[in-house]
This record gives structure tokens, sequence and C-alpha cells, in this order.
């Protein structure tokens, strides 16, 4: 504790245009609350000179926020979608691009989303809610009971794989591939999972030529509801580049692993630090409803992204000008207390629960915002069915060093009966 | 006050007291009228409060703007008569107004 109130003062004595909220050892300690607090009190908008990306700005209040994520004639995602440029383009002449049609501007951007889309519309999802409640169920079921174990790996891992797995088409033996992958393509060199650019490109390439073997068999069957299939038979995607390939797999591979995988932890975490909120869930169940978009707001899986200026821009009084670097801070806009009524809070029958940023507004928009909350909301069905005293985290929860993914990689809990 | 009707895609009417100048989108919220979601507030940015416009309204209600095109673009199963509800302001010319919504809201 006393280190934590030393960092808090050490951010409160800083002069306003020294934040520099691109660290990411600042999320790893799960310290950027008070920071972006005073940003969005004193400089909403506000201009970081210098940084290890270079200066860009941060937009940090809930409605300055949707006005860039809706702007994307202004605010272009052309190779803008990270603080870190690298992490979308790779190093070298030949590196494998990650992000899609995520990090495009219309109209290739629209042609790419709509290739995929179909399968992550309500109306597929529906037809996998039955196999996601029985996996859920096995998985939930074998857990051991007064003993200490890690809920992220042996439950949020194991669900969002098995689920992803089935989605994208992938053989399900292959999964725990998957996480790797996933992990590779959101991953910068001196996180404890990418030593290098050179290892994470050599990795994606053997994903790349991996997807590519499947695509080739999916071509020669025929066309079902998965991504690959989809994929594999789409006129458009006929003329994607193997590059373009990869990079469009990558996105559906991290979007749909971290962000659920992480808030589902999110979730336990949560609970356990608000017990009166889990009675009331226990005492009531038809709150999961409500419960599963506060967990989303509460957590913020993907706590930025980024943008860049097209033309100059006023915007909460400044003047961003063309070219710019522009991140908008999601985590921070879903604690505005401005837009949000006691946005500091975790209360899981709010009225109006989707009214958060965590998916993102506009053309960009989650595409598997659906079936995010599909999966959360079985997981939470589930848990309850269960009807166990409570979830018990034992240990401080380690974050991942990023500004980008809040990543919960260690999560040890211990079931009460 | 005008009236709106809206039905759902399993044929299920809901038909509302409206109060002018407000949303299609906000009039459905506050009727709690399901399938109607209306996340990012009305600003036409997240698309989950698409409607389908009865025919011989669309003249009336008129044409959605460039932007709201856009976020149409990505809604499913967008046709001609799409429309975002929260676009569509309630006036007293649109007294009777039906909107037919989708089976889910992407």
């Amino acid at each position: 504790m006393a280190s934590q109130s030393a960092e808090k003062l050490e951010h409160d004595k800083l002069a306003i245009e020294d934040i520099d909220v691109s660290d990411p050892t600042i999320f790893q300690k799960n310290r950027q609350g008070p920071i972006f607090a005073r940003l969005r009190a004193e400089d909403p908008v506000h201009y970081c000179r210098e940084s290890r990306y270079g200066p860009y700005w941060s937009v940090t209040r809930y409605q300055d926020i949707i006005a860039v994520d809706s702007n994307h004639q202004v605010f272009s995602s052309a190779n803008a979608t990270s603080l870190d440029e690298t992490r979308a383009k790779g190093r070298g002449p030949n590196a494998t691009p990650v992000g899609g049609f995520l990090g495009m501007d219309p109209p290739e951007h629209d042609t790419q989303r709509k290739i995929v889309s179909p399968a992550l519309a309500p109306a597929n999802l529906a037809r996998f809610e039955h196999l996601i409640r029985e996996r859920t169920r096995n998985a939930l079921a074998g857990l051991p009971i007064g003993e200490e174990f890690d809920w992220a790996q042996t439950v949020s891992v194991e669900l969002t794989m098995m689920m992803l797995a089935t989605l994208l088409g992938v053989p399900f033996d292959e999964r725990k591939q998957l996480k790797r992958w996933s992990d590779v393509i959101a991953g910068v060199p001196g996180d404890g999972v990418v030593e290098s650019w050179e290892q994470r490109d050599s990795e994606l390439k053997e994903m790349t030529r991996a997807f590519l073997t499947l695509r080739e068999t999916r071509r020669m069957e025929e066309p079902s509801s998965d991504l690959l299939s989809m994929l594999a038979h789409s006129p458009v995607a006929q003329n994607m580049s193997d590059l373009e390939f990869a990079s469009n797999v990558s996105i559906l591979v991290v979007g749909g692993n971290d962000t659920t995988r992480n808030s589902m932890s999110a979730g336990i975490l949560a609970f356990h630090d608000h017990p009166d909120q889990w009675a009331k869930l226990k005492a009531n169940p038809a709150l999961v409803d409500s419960a599963v978009p506060e967990i989303i707001r509460w957590h913020t899986p993907i706590m930025s992204q980024g943008r860049r200026a097209t033309q100059d821009h006023e915007l909460g009084g400044k003047v961003i000008r063309k070219g710019d670097k522009v991140m908008m801070w999601y985590v921070s806009g879903n604690r505005d207390e401005s837009a949000i009524p006691d946005a500091g809070q975790f209360i899981i029958d709010r009225a109006r629960p989707r009214q958060h940023l965590s998916f993102g507004f506009g053309i960009h928009r989650c595409l598997g915002n659906r079936l995010a909350e599909m999966q959360l909301r079985i997981f939470l069905e589930e848990i309850l069915a269960n009807d166990w005293a409570r979830i018990e985290v034992t240990e401080p929860v380690g974050y991942a060093l990023s500004s980008s993914v809040r990543g919960i990689n260690r999560l040890r809990v211990r079931i009460h009966a | 006050m005008p009236k709106l009707v809206f039905i759902e895609a399993n044929g299920a009417e809901h038909v509302v007291e409206a109060q002018a100048d407000l949303s299609a989108m906000e009039v459905a919220v506050r009727f709690n009228i399901n399938g109607i979601d209306g996340d990012c507030g009305g600003q036409a940015a997240c698309a989950t409060c698409h409607v389908f416009v009865d025919r011989p309204w669309m003249e009336r209600v008129g044409k959605p703007s460039e932007h709201e095109v856009q976020m149409l673009e990505l809604a499913e199963g967008a046709a001609d008569n799409s429309r975002l509800a929260c676009q569509v302001i309630v006036t007293p010319e649109l007294d009777g107004l039906v909107l037919h919504m989708p089976a889910a809201q992407f």
C-alpha cells in the first residue's frame, strides 16, 4: 500500500503536460484510475509531446470519444489503431501485418468487414448457444471445490478457445495453438510473450501458413457458417493477398480471444470485490442481462484505440493538426461521471447498462459484441446454476503489461460450496 | 400526441403515444420496447436501433444522412427502407408511423 500512495502522489505532482499514459507499466500496476480522473477534470483532450511512441493526443471523456470514434472521415484508422504502430505493420519489408479491416478506412474496410459479419450476426450465433452452454457447464463441473486454482487459465482461457475454434472452424485439437497466436498478435517485445519483432513475425508466418492450408481444405468443402468457410468461399476474399488474408484472420483471432477471456476473469474479480452485487445477482438471476454489459464496462478489455487526423480539427477547445496521432481511452470514458452516473461503482442493475464505450462506436464498433455478451451471459448463468456460496480471489491480480489489452493473466481463486 | 407503431419481427405490435421532438429510438427505449437498444444514446454511432420504415411512410420520414447510410451499411439485413430510429424525429406529421423491427440488433 505504501508504494501505491507514493506512486499516486508522484502522478499528482506531475505538471499536466508531462503526463504520459502510453507507459504500459501504469496499467500493469492498475494505476490508471486517478491519472485519467485528473485528465478528465483538468485537460480532457491532452497532448503528450514526447513518448516512446512519439507525440500523441489523449481523448479521455465519454462524449469526446464517441465524437472521434464516429467520425472516420477526420480520424483515420489506417495504420493508426495502436500506440505502437510496429505492432500492426510489423518490422521489415516482408513483415506480416495484423489487424485486418480494423486498421482500414472505407471503402476497403466495409468490403472486408462484410465478408465475415454474417458469422457474428445474432441469427447465426443463436445456433451456437446450445453448444456453448454445454461446454461451459462441462468446464465448470470439473472445477475443484475448496482448493486454490488459477481461474484465468483453467476456465477463462479454455472456454474462450473452445468457442473461437468453433466459430472460426479450426480443428478443436488446435485450440491451444490459437491462444498462442492470439498472444503473439497482441504482443510486443518484452511483454513476456514476444521476445523480438523477428521472432513474433516468424510465429505470425507460421499462423498464416496454417490458416492458408485450412482455407484450401475449406474451398473444397461445401460452404458452412463458420468464419474460415466464409473467407474461403467469398468472391471478394478471393482477391486478397496471403498477407491480407492473414491480417484479417488475425483480427478475428485476437478479437474473439483476449476480450472475452479477460472479461470472464474480470467478472469473477468484480463479484469478489463487491460481495453486495454478488448477493444481489444470486437473489435475482434475471439480473444477468444487465450484469453482463456492466462487467464489460467495468473491465474495459480493450482500453484504447488510435486514429490519425486527416485534417485540422477542433476538439474540446484544442486544435488537433492533420497527421496527429489521437488515442481514445475507453478505459477513461467508461469512468466518466458526466456521462455515466456513479461510473466509479460496479452496479449490476444500472438503468442503461449498455451505454458504455468498451465496444467502440462508429463503423469500427466491435463485430463480436453480441457473441461476447452471449458467452458472458451463459458463463454467469451456468455459474449461478452451481449455486456456490462464492468464488474467492485469493491473491492480488496480475495485469498484462499493455496499454491496449487489459489482460488478467492470473486469477487465483477458491470456490466456496 | 402522435402515435407510433413498432412491429417486432414475430409480428407483435406496440402502439405508443410518442412525445414530439423525441427520436423514435428514445420513444422505444422509454416504453421498454425490446429489440431497440440504442447503445450509443442516439448519435447514429452504433446501429442498434435499426428499423424498417413501413413503405407508405418512406417519403414522409425522409432519407438518411450520408453518415447514417454508412452505419446502416454495416447493419444486418439493411434494405432501402432502413433507418436508424435515433435519427427519426417524431413530429405531428408522423402520427401513425409504422416501424418494423429486425429479428435482432447487431
